[in-house]
């Protein structure tokens, strides 16, 4: 195992437990509000103090990990999922099909996403529905372009051909071939997109378009800390860090992915 | 090529046409309008009617849509609701700011990346490698709206030696212009640089290994010499291509940045004609970075085959 | 604490203060007054006439110093002539004639007389009016240019807030000519026009050198508005000099840092922004009273304030300022007692409580409040969901027209407007026989302190029936160079007046 996949591995492994972790315990207060408690100093209260409405910062990190993770898992599933069902459709039917498949997949990824995110947020009112499903459309094109490069390439060979000559289904040759040989391709791709999903729904949430208070999220923390810079820096490094962390983690990973699958192509 | 240049561009046209056709039907359904917009808490059923039919947003969708279409096609952008100006000079006003600070970005980006990233390749493995990777996946880690704060609680607010945001307008002088955009696009420009020195290092190394730098050496040019002079100049189409690429997050970058330094850009346009429901002028500005999108990986592509022989010739 | 970034800081200032000795920098020349002023504001305004649009900051940059009314409002609240010098009621109250100012003429030449300001108040109150206050002249049945310098106004019934009306950004005096482009090209008979308006930054306004009113001319030669929403760059500006003046600072928590400055003045004002909790009275369980009071009684207002807006800000318990004539304080009636309102709730037939929605508007104020609202009430049971609504757009759409809501938070930026909770199918579905005839008396009343006790009634009626949760006075967070003079204090009306506007020597 290379140092990168154990590294990046560990950073999301720890992330990801004290997201879990946060549903069920916090060592301090993440919801409510008490005047007495308003921005203490880390170790004053807790150990990285507390926020403007006296809640427990590292509390707040804790379940902002559960809930910036999950959002951006759920969406990089969902793109991934619906990615790779239109990559290999288009690959494997080819003609007006792919190419009307893969226009419309131009038209999404020709819409900055942030742009598509504020309309849907207007939409759908802010939320955690929103932050995902913004963050799944921008995705979709990425796997759609992985999978159906790869599945192109993998049609092309030589055992595929034999399969085929031996009277195999599309369908068996589908499963058999083609999906493990883009399976590799789709998790790299996958992996750095998590960090990608990390950075934007940080991005939606800084501009209120993300997740509703009082759901912790690290995008947010960053947006309500702004002004209390000055008398609480505290509230605006700590959520940056625990963003960047994360984004360093998903990407770590996938470099550590990338090797295993193509050594050839890692950077 | 000339008929693959026209057949690309034809799909180009078509992806904008069906980007406007999203567009406007995405407007459609958003609750509000311009009109609830502009008469907020005195908003009466009556007064919101009266209005709607002043402006022509009581007109079916189909007319509106034509209307639109129809002037944008002929270079008419139409008129922004709120301000009541020619979107066109809303927009212009804007892309002399979103522009130059993108340019600015990108040529930050480029100015370390390619550097950094062909000295990683020539001691690959070695401590620069290191350091390059090290700087590489902080910067692609860090948000550009948080480093954009960073930069102004410490150059702004606490040093005073940089203004905190805002921009004076190109009238008050390049240099005062200039200044403003400079900590915008170092936040701006820092994960961009991050990707760069990655597929700067990957790209030379590759070229690195090829034949013709091994001919090279061969032939007694040094390794730093046999990488400046063949490996970095066949190492620039996969470059440019992710530049490209990177195109897309640069514009969608810019409307965090814009937002965090106060900076009347195309982002913040658009950010502000949403919530007042100015649809011509949201409709315009999504068309504008679509094309630009569309128009930037066109011209890669383009770059593309005009600089690598090879792939010209298998074409 | 000693920062490191504090000590550069410091050594920066140092630096500076070193080079300006040696005559380096700027060298801003000594003794000379400057004339004029850059004020930021949070908010640029959609458009540029208040009688078609009603975002307050439209009038906050064209009201008083681009366009005049009949009458105006001073810095205190008061009403005062403008374009109007005198007028005379008749006994019944139905009866105005304004004796209006002579050579006045607007900013294009356009000389103004009886008929412009019988033509402007036609088209206020005409069928197809746009104007978001036009129900002020709901009661006028005829105007009339008797001569160039008398206009007659007459109503159906007496209206005794008709002067104060008549005062505000919706009721200027427009120019038929210029009417249609008052929105990107505003003329009126002020004394500024408009120089250019960069749209999405800044805009200027220049001295009108044919201004009418000698005695009140300004003395500033022209103004600046920029406009910066995000409250750590209003305050970066001002620090930087960037800009003067900042009538209305975003955030609370950096005003202290300002308030110990010396370069600065600060002055904390009362505004007319009532921020209230509107709660949808037509669905289960908000149509009951006891619902309603249970939940004002969950909200300690004096720590909503302090966690809302840093302990600026004045609690009320009705939809009434300081401001307002006839004031009461009505804060006691249902004063925080969260034993007493889990007892209502239980009476009520709600002994756990209830699940509640509250729809948010996009800015910190609504977000913060709800916030807190929400922490307050699960302390009685009442479980807050907020649901971030985007404003005013979306709001409009989905709580003002189609009333699909529980609860929402919002603030009232329009003075005396307690009249809206007796508005027909107006969002809180408020609906109050009692309440009505009030508010008639005292908009009809022509013994002021029969209208005086006529609005404490209504005041009293809203306190004790709850149709929102009245929660605070919107602050005004004035903060300017030491050196200026002649900014409002208070904000009775939403306006940045700079007639009088001046620098000390």
């Amino acid at each position: 195992m290379s140092r990168r996949l154990l590294i990046g591995g560990s950073i999301v492994g720890a992330l990801a437990g004290a997201g879990l972790l946060s549903l069920a315990w916090t060592p301090g207060r993440v919801s409510g509000f008490r005047v007495a408690d308003r921005l203490k100093a880390p170790l004053e209260a807790g150990l990285l103090g507390t926020d403007q409405l006296g809640r427990d910062v590292l509390s707040l990190l804790m379940a902002g990990a559960a809930n910036s993770l999950g959002i951006a898992c759920a969406a990089v599933a969902a793109g991934l999922v619906a990615g790779a069902a239109v990559g290999l459709l288009a690959a494997a039917r080819g003609g007006i099909l792919d190419a009307a498949l893969m226009r419309v997949m131009d038209v999404v990824f020709a819409v900055p996403p942030i742009l598509s995110a504020m309309m849907l947020a207007a939409f759908l009112g802010g939320g955690p529905e929103t932050a995902t499903i913004a963050i799944a459309v921008f995705t979709v094109p990425v796997f759609a372009r992985v999978a159906r490069a790869g599945a192109m390439r993998v049609l092309k060979r030589d055992f595929v051909l034999a399969a085929r000559g031996a009277g195999k289904s599309s369908a068996r040759i589908a499963a058999e071939h083609v999906a493990p040989n883009v399976a590799g391709d789709l998790l790299v791709q996958a992996t750095l997109q998590l960090g990608l999903a990390i950075l934007t729904e940080a991005g939606l949430s800084f501009l209120g378009l993300g997740l509703a208070p009082p759901a912790p999220s690290w995008g947010r923390m960053l947006a309500d800390s702004q002004t209390f810079f000055l008398q609480a820096p505290w509230l605006a490094l700590a959520p940056g860090l625990a963003i960047a962390l994360a984004v360093l983690g998903f990407n770590l990973l996938g470099d550590g992915l990338r090797d295993r699958f193509d050594p050839r192509r890692s950077p | 090529m000339a008929g693959l240049i026209a057949g690309r561009l034809a799909g180009l046209l078509l992806t904008l046409f069906l980007v406007s056709v999203a567009v406007f039907a995405a407007m459609e359904v958003l609750p509000g309008d311009t009109a609830s917009a502009r008469l907020g808490t005195q908003a009466t059923p009556e007064a919101l009617a009266s209005l709607r039919a002043e402006l022509g947003l009581d007109r079916p969708a189909p007319e509106r849509y034509l209307r639109w279409i129809g002037g944008v096609l002929t270079g008419d952008l139409g008129t922004s609701f709120t301000y009541g100006v020619p979107v066109a000079k809303l927009v212009a006003d804007r892309l002399a700011v979103t522009l130059p600070l993108a340019g600015l970005a990108l040529a930050l980006a480029i100015l370390v990346a390619l550097p950094l990233g062909t000295l990683a390749a020539a001691r690959a493995d070695r401590a620069p490698d290191a350091a390059a990777a090290l700087f590489a996946q902080g910067a692609l880690a860090l948000p550009n709206f948080w480093i954009g704060l960073l930069l102004i609680l410490v150059f702004a607010t606490t040093l005073r030696w940089m203004p905190s945001g805002g921009f004076p307008g190109w009238e008050a002088g390049i240099g005062a212009g200039l200044q403003a955009l400079v900590m915008p696009a170092v936040a701006l420009a820092l994960p961009q640089a991050g990707v760069l020195t990655r597929v700067t290092r990957s790209a030379v190394l590759d070229m690195a290994n090829e034949d013709f730098v091994r001919l090279a050496r061969a032939k007694g040019l040094s390794r730093r010499r046999a990488i400046l002079r063949h490996a970095l100049p066949n190492a620039l189409p996969p470059i440019l291509t992710v530049l490209g690429f990177q195109f897309t997050f640069l514009v969608a970058g810019a409307v965090l940045v814009e937002n965090v330094f106060n900076l009347p850009g195309l982002g913040s346009l658009a950010r502000q004609a949403l919530v007042q429901r100015d649809v011509v002028v949201i409709q315009d500005v999504v068309l504008i970075f679509a094309a630009l999108t569309i128009l930037v990986n066109f011209a890669v592509d383009l770059s593309y085959l005009l600089l690598d022989p090879r792939l010209r010739a298998r074409r | 604490m000693q920062n490191p970034l504090t000590r550069l800081a410091r050594l920066g200032r140092a630096t500076a203060a070193a080079l300006a000795l040696l005559g380096v920098g700027t060298g801003a020349t000594l003794a000379q007054p400057r004339s004029d002023i850059v004020v930021g504001m949070a908010i640029e305004p959609a458009g540029l006439d208040p009688t078609v649009a009603a975002p307050v900051a439209i009038g906050q940059v064209v009201w008083q110093n681009v366009f005049e009314g009949l009458t105006r409002i001073d810095g205190e609240g008061r009403i005062q002539p403008q374009l109007a010098k005198s007028w005379t009621v008749s006994p019944d109250g139905l009866v105005y004639t304004f004796d209006l100012a002579e050579n006045v003429t607007f900013s294009n030449g356009v000389p103004f007389d009886a008929g412009t300001a019988k033509f402007s108040l036609d088209r206020m109150r005409a069928t197809d009016s746009t104007n978001p206050q036009k129900q002020f002249l709901a009661n006028v049945v005829s105007t009339e240019a008797r001569d160039p310098k008398t206009l007659v106004v007459t109503l159906s019934k007496p209206a005794a807030n008709l002067l104060f009306w008549l005062a505000w950004p919706a009721s200027v005096m427009v120019e038929p000519g210029s009417a249609a482009t008052n929105r990107t090209q505003p003329v009126g008979t002020g004394p500024f026009k408009l120089g250019e308006w960069r749209q999405g930054d800044r805009l200027t306004l220049v001295r009108n050198e044919t201004y009418w009113n000698a005695a009140d001319a300004p003395k500033l030669d022209g103004a600046t508005f920029r406009f910066i929403a995000d409250p750590q760059a209003q305050a970066a500006a001002l620090q930087s000099g960037d800009v003067d003046a900042f009538p209305e600072f975003g955030a609370p928590e950096l005003y202290a840092g300002l308030e110990t400055d010396d370069r600065f003045e600060t002055v904390v004002g009362v505004t007319e922004l009532k921020v209230v909790a509107g709660l949808n009275n037509r669905i289960k369980p908000l149509d009951d009273p006891r619902v309603r009071q249970a939940l004002m009684m969950a909200v300690d207002r004096a720590s909503l304030v302090e966690g809302a807006y840093s302990g600026y800000g004045t609690p009320i318990g009705s939809h009434y300022t300081p401001n307002d004539p006839g004031f009461r304080d009505l804060t006691a009636v249902h004063a925080y007692d969260p034993e007493k309102a889990r007892a209502l709730l239980a009476e009520a037939g709600y002994p756990d409580g209830f699940a509640l929605s509250i729809k948010t508007p996009q800015m910190a104020y609504a977000t913060r409040s709800a916030e807190i609202l929400q922490a307050m009430l699960a302390e009685i049971g009442v479980t807050l969901t907020i649901v971030p609504t985007e404003f005013p757009a979306a709001w409009v759409d989905q709580v003002l027209t189609r009333h699909d809501f529980e609860m929402t938070i919002v603030a009232h930026a329009e003075p005396l407007d307690i009249a809206i909770y007796g508005r027909d199918n107006y969002y809180f579905g408020y609906d109050d026989a009692q309440f009505k005839a009030a508010i008639a008396s005292a908009e009809t009343s022509l013994d002021e302190e029969k209208r005086l006790e006529a609005y404490g009634t209504a005041q009293e009626i809203l306190a004790r029936d709850v149709p929102a949760l009245f929660l605070f006075v919107m602050p005004k967070l004035g903060v300017w160079d030491a050196r200026i003079e002649g900014l409002w204090h208070d904000e009775p009306i939403p306006a940045n007046d700079l007639t009088s506007v001046s620098w000390r020597e």
